[in-house]
């Protein structure tokens, strides 16, 4: 990936099954550096209103394979990396992403793509400074995910790759494989690993904890506090 | 993916606006289909997952180097896989209207990095061939405005240096894609032909090269003494 090297900016990665709470931990973060008074800017996956139509009607229609589903999503990383995340990293605010790339690299790769493919693919990103790997065991995502949902979506439960006729089974192995992929790639990109089996508040002051230690984060302050706006 | 099932050709034409492309390509349609061979038209910005969206974001030119080379991109293997395959798999001529060289070139000329456009379209079919329609730049410019009055923004790598006017920018950048085609022509195996002529020129020059790959296949496919009796008639 692209050298770590001459901006200003800092990125923060949450990466973690569907129902690790990892969207609410990075929640969390930018709630507490917003309300310090830091620059921060807030991309979530999946999100670029360009390729957000396409996205939408791919999967409406079952358009998308393997390789356009991921290029796809590459497209819309790469909307959101050109327009905001680099050029906010540049302006020296800390970036919080919620989903980075190794989402694609663990996701795309159990869709069918080849590694060194995604890898390649994706080669124009700065690494995050710090990516924040929410650990949990495969039961108790599955049981957070079902238990809040009316039901689970075709694509997110990995419907088009065969493996169940059943939606829930086919979710289980899906998120297994993910599940699987994540922890290959752990120790290669330097994840930071939360117990996400820990009272979310326990959690929380981990991942402040770090980032204390790990960003000067005075250097973010903005300049002007900004008037507490209704969340 | 089984290369020996897809038993039609991919033939691909390219080369700038005004070269002349795509009355190519309609002449090589109906004399195909004239002779009986099915054929399949595809080209950029067709796909049925990302084509009006991207061009509605190319409208307002609102995008990123990086994401509209991902876009073409992902068009591409939409059509790919959509269209090209299954017409090949049924034996069908997959005419195509400019392919993945166009791209690459585009968005190396931007600034992207060569290896890993490369790479990105490492998942593209290798064509049966590939005919490069060169045309000086200065020609190309009467041809286009000839046909709109007006120079394509894109094509005139307006994105790319803005320039008081799009004469002075269209001819310098058609120039530099013609340099990555040089490049390209070293690495791929595509025919360069010469699009300084007539229509009917060019297509007579064509039809002989394809002529020779169909015959080509077709030999090399096991026939019934019917079957040969058709071809030979086919070709007469």
């Amino acid at each position: 990936m692209a050298q770590n090297n001459g901006v200003p900016g800092k990125l923060i990665a949450v990466e973690g099954l569907d129902g690790s709470g990892k969207s609410t931990q990075i929640y969390l973060l930018k709630r507490w550096l917003e309300l310090e008074g830091y620059k921060i800017f807030f991309t979530e996956w999946n999100s670029s209103s360009i390729v957000k139509r396409a996205t939408r009607k791919g999967k409406k229609r079952q358009l998308l394979t393997p390789t356009t589903f991921s290029m796809i999503h590459c497209t819309d990383f790469a909307d959101r990396y050109e327009r905001q995340i680099l050029p906010l990293l540049h302006a020296g605010y800390i970036v919080l992403a919620d989903r980075y790339v190794y989402t694609a690299f663990a996701r795309d790769v159990v869709r069918g793509c080849e590694r060194d493919w995604i890898r390649k693919l994706y080669s124009y990103a700065r690494p995050p400074d710090i990516t924040f790997f929410f650990n949990v065991p495969l039961k108790v995502a599955l049981a957070r995910i079902l238990d809040g949902r009316t039901g689970l979506k075709y694509h997110e439960a990995g419907m088009d790759m065969g493996y169940s006729t059943d939606i829930y089974e086919s979710f289980r192995i899906f998120q297994g494989k993910i599940h699987q992929e994540y922890r290959r790639i752990a120790h290669e990109y330097n994840f930071v690993r939360i117990d996400a089996t820990q009272p979310p508040d326990v959690q929380q002051s981990k991942v402040r904890e770090f980032v204390e230690s790990a960003i000067d984060l005075p250097r973010f302050r903005c300049r002007e506090i900004p008037f507490p706006e209704p969340s | 993916m089984n290369l020996d099932s897809l038993s039609g050709q991919l033939i691909v034409v390219e080369g700038a606006d005004g070269s002349g492309r795509s009355t190519q390509i309609n002449l090589l349609r109906n004399w195909l289909e004239r002779r009986g061979f099915p054929t399949v038209n595809v080209g950029l910005k067709r796909s049925m997952l990302v084509s009006r969206e991207l061009e509605a974001a190319m409208q307002g030119n609102i995008l990123g180097t990086r994401t509209l080379s991902l876009f073409y991109a992902t068009d591409f293997a939409d059509q790919l896989e959509n269209r090209i395959l299954p017409a090949l798999r049924a034996g069908f001529i997959v005419l195509a209207d400019r392919y993945i060289y166009t791209l690459m070139a585009r968005a190396i000329v931007r600034g992207i990095e060569p290896d890993w456009i490369q790479e990105v379209y490492s998942i593209a079919l290798v064509p049966d061939a590939v005919f490069y329609i060169a045309v000086t730049p200065e020609i190309l410019v009467e041809r286009n405005l000839r046909k709109h009055a007006v120079l394509d923004y894109w094509e005139s790598g307006m994105d790319m240096d803005r320039s008081t006017n799009m004469y002075d920018s269209f001819i310098p950048y058609q120039k530099k894609i013609q340099r990555q085609f040089r490049q390209m022509q070293k690495v791929y195996a595509f025919e360069t032909v010469n699009g300084n002529r007539t229509p009917r020129a060019i297509q007579k020059d064509l039809q002989a090269k394809i002529e020779s790959i169909l015959n080509g296949k077709m030999a090399a496919a096991v026939e019934t003494p019917t079957e040969i009796e058709q071809r030979e008639r086919m070709f007469a």
